[in-house]
This record gives C-alpha cells, sequence and structure tokens, in this order.
C-alpha cells in the first residue's frame, strides 16, 4: 500500500485500494505539498503546525511564515516536502506499537514502594 | 500453500472495519485520515470542509471592498488583518479537505462552476462601512457559535483546523463591536448608519445556521457520526440569546417585533426566518452572487501565470543545482 503525508496528520494511503475524488492534471496542480513545523518560543521543539503548497522550499518557509506566525506564534520555521516524510502505514499498526503494548514493567507505575519510603 | 495465494491481498473486512470505526466514534475518539472510514462519511466531511473553506475564501471579497475605504490608518490595519485571517482560515480548511483526498485546484474549480456551495451570507453586499463592524460581530458571531463546537468534531485534521480559526474569529468579533461602539458615540448619521446595518444583517445572520432542524435531511448522519455536535436550531436559538444582551449593550435594535424574551424557557423567541429568500439565495439569485463568482473565477485566471511564473522558477533553480 502507498502511503504519503497528508497534511500533515501522520500519513494517508494512497493506492489503488482508497478511493478518491478523481482529478484533473493541470500545471498549476504541480506545487508539492509541504508540512510544516514551529518551534513556539525557545527551549520547546518544532511541533507540526499544518500543511501547504509551495513551488520550492523558500517560497513554503515564506508562505509559512504568513500562514501559521501571524501572532507570534513562533521563532523558527521547518519545512519539508510531504512526499520526503517516512511513516509507519496503518497495516504495521499492530506489529510496529504491540511489543510496548505488554511491557508494562517499563512504567514507574509497575513497582509497588512501600509509603514511608520518602522522595521515590 | 502456493505463493499465489500468499500474494494475493486479502479482502478487507468491511464490517470489521466498520466495527473498529462506530468503535472509535462512540468513545468520543477522533477519526484520523489513515484510518479506514465509510464512504459517507468521507463524502459528507469533503463537501461541507469544502464548503467552509470557499466561505472563508469568497468571505474575503465583501469587507475586502472597503480596504480602501476604510476611515483611518487604524482601521485600515486591522481590516487588513482581518481579511488575510480569512485567507488563512480558508487555507487550513483546503488543507484538511486534502487530507480525504481531494484536490485543492479541483474545489476551486468546483465552486468556480457552482458545483460546489458557499455560506449565503456572502452574497449580501456590504454598502457602508457600518457593514464591516456589522459583520465582524453579527457574521463573525455566529460563525463562532457554529465553529466552536467543530473544534470537537470527530474528524481530527477537521477538528484541529477549527481550533486554529477559533483562536483567530474572537479579534473578528471584537474588532467589528469595538467599531460599531466607535460609531454609536458619534454624530445620529453614525448611529443610523449602524442601525441601518444591523436590519439588512440580523436575518441573514439567522439563516447562517442552515435550514430548520425538520428541514435538515443530513444533520442526523452527520450528528450520528460526530461531525456535527449541536442541530442547526440549537445553534441559532444559542446566537440569539448571545445577542440580544449585545445588542442592548450598544443601543441597537433587531428589525424583529416577535423577538421576547420566554422567563419561562430561558430563551428569546424569535420571528420566522424568511426561508424562501434563503433558498433563492443559496441556489444563486441573491444580490451578489455573481458578482462573488466573477471575482474569484479573475482571480483564478488572472494570476495563474504567477503560479506558473513561480513553478518555472523553481524548475530552473532545481536544474541549476
Amino acid at each position: 500500500m502507498s502511503m504519503t503525508s497528508e497534511g500533515g496528520h501522520g500519513a494517508v494511503p494512497t493506492g489503488p485500494e482508497v478511493p478518491v475524488e478523481p482529478k484533473a492534471a493541470t500545471a498549476r496542480r504541480d506545487w508539492p505539498l509541504y508540512e510544516c513545523f514551529v518551534r513556539g518560543k525557545r527551549g520547546l521543539n518544532h511541533v507540526h503546525v499544518g500543511s501547504l503548497h509551495a513551488p520550492d522550499d523558500e517560497m513554503a518557509v515564506h508562505a509559512a511564515r504568513d500562514l501559521f506566525t501571524r501572532r507570534n506564534e513562533g521563532v523558527s520555521i521547518w519545512v519539508v516536502k510531504a512526499a520526503d516524510i517516512t511513516a509507519s502505514s496503518p497495516d504495521e499498526k499492530d506489529p510496529m506499537f504491540a511489543p510496548s503494548g505488554d511491557k508494562v514493567y517499563r512504567h514507574p507505575t509497575f513497582y509497588e514502594i512501600p509509603e514511608n519510603v520518602p522522595h521515590m | 500453500m502456493s505463493s499465489s495465494t500468499l500474494d494475493r491481498p486479502t479482502p478487507p473486512d468491511e464490517a470489521a472495519l466498520q466495527a473498529l470505526f462506530d468503535a472509535t466514534i462512540a468513545a468520543g475518539h477522533r477519526i484520523e485520515p489513515r484510518d479506514w472510514m465509510p464512504e459517507g462519511y468521507r463524502k459528507t466531511l469533503v463537501r461541507q470542509i469544502a464548503q467552509h473553506a470557499h466561505s472563508e475564501i469568497i468571505g474575503m471579497q465583501p469587507e475586502g471592498d472597503w480596504l480602501l475605504a476604510a476611515p483611518s490608518l487604524r482601521r485600515k490595519a486591522i481590516l487588513l488583518a482581518k481579511v488575510q485571517d480569512e485567507a488563512g482560515h480558508g487555507m487550513y480548511l483546503y488543507s484538511a479537505a486534502e487530507t480525504l483526498g481531494a484536490d485543492r485546484a479541483d474545489l476551486t474549480d468546483k465552486l468556480i462552476e457552482g458545483k460546489q456551495k458557499y455560506s449565503s451570507i456572502f452574497n449580501y453586499p456590504t454598502l457602508t462601512y457600518a457593514d464591516v463592524g456589522v459583520i465582524g460581530w453579527l457574521v463573525d458571531g455566529a460563525a463562532i457559535c457554529n465553529q466552536v463546537p467543530l473544534c470537537r468534531s470527530s474528524y481530527g485534521p477537521y477538528a484541529r483546523a477549527m481550533i486554529r480559526v477559533c483562536k483567530e474569529e474572537s479579534f473578528h468579533q471584537r474588532q467589528g463591536y469595538e467599531l460599531l461602539l466607535t460609531m454609536m458615540s458619534g454624530t445620529p448619521e453614525q448611529r443610523a448608519m449602524v442601525q441601518d446595518a444591523v436590519d439588512r444583517w440580523w436575518w441573514p445572520s439567522l439563516m447562517m445556521f442552515g435550514p430548520p432542524d425538520d428541514d435538515s435531511p443530513n444533520s442526523a448522519q452527520s450528528m450520528a457520526w460526530g461531525i456535527k455536535r449541536h442541530s442547526n436550531d440549537e445553534l441559532r436559538q444559542r446566537y440569539v440569546d448571545m445577542s440580544v444582551p449585545q445588542a442592548e449593550a450598544l443601543g441597537v435594535t433587531f428589525p424583529d417585533p416577535e423577538l421576547s424574551y420566554d422567563a419561562e424557557t430561558g430563551h428569546y423567541r424569535f420571528g420566522a426566518i424568511d426561508w424562501e429568500e434563503f433558498k433563492q439565495v443559496i441556489s444563486g439569485h441573491g444580490p451578489a452572487n455573481a458578482e462573488r463568482i466573477a471575482r474569484r473565477r479573475a482571480a483564478r485566471d488572472d494570476n495563474a501565470w504567477v503560479l506558473e511564473a513561480a513553478t518555472a522558477y523553481a524548475a530552473k533553480q532545481e536544474a541549476a543545482a
């Protein structure tokens, strides 16, 4: 199943088995989809905020500034072509994430400590 | 077992997928683009989100008409920021529609060809500067009533787009109300302008919530799917209840002799809405339908060379790299 990033919310299957609206091909549809990430302020990670179409990387940064930081929402922007993102596919959902499901001992709450033991 | 058996994809178990989808909705969790979803759910969302996106884009026009006639630099900067926000809202929403497999340019084409609709409210003209204030107060106020519950819509990308939109709508409504407060503290002529604008926009703003519940065929399904959280009439009543005290504080009246407080229910009763007018406007016979679409068409066609030039430049840079 082929996958593509889908407006920045993970990945979406795009194979022939997935029905989509029919698309007509014209030149102006050529702008690639970019996913945009903004660092809200120093000390925070870049966080995904949305997606946009742009002709090239530089224009994508400019457009992301206009679209996502009109009110000082960020101090730094990353953009990446959606097509360059590799994502876990829905088919792999179980084997991909199952290993952590039965490892409750990885969480601190797994361990019972007597109440009279301080600072733990 | 032969290898051809292994290679053959197993047919998806539709009933199991549907059960998983239903369970996700029932648990109040979000549906994400990669999830299986019923075709009707996908189509309903594409239609609703596209319609919403189109409304934001067309919605730039009535107020954009006043950019060059704003009475001060302060008002002009505010209006410019607001119109720019509407463009941004349209972009967030088109992105959400794209996560469902829709194509942005294709949606624009459908709008221009009249195959998809936008909010009926934008087919009314902005006759005076007071209309800018009334649009912020009433039209954006109604939009907020509609949109706040959509922040909890079952489709993740739509809900996330609405959260961004709602954060900005509050500025829209407050700038409009403040504009009107300023005019109401002015001359009798200015006050009359405000009342005139309120008289023209009140009924159309009530129509923004869509047809009454007993004449809204898609509502029940949309609510079952968690796309909508409240019925049209519920939201309309909430809007009326919110707006009446705001009108009193402003010193204007709504053009409805039947508007009165019902102490028993705690709600304001209001008169009958002219649904015939709504149907006329929605089906293309409003005062400004033709003008709005003509301008959108011109924007697409006249500016196509800019998109082509940027594409050509990007290709040239890439070739040189």
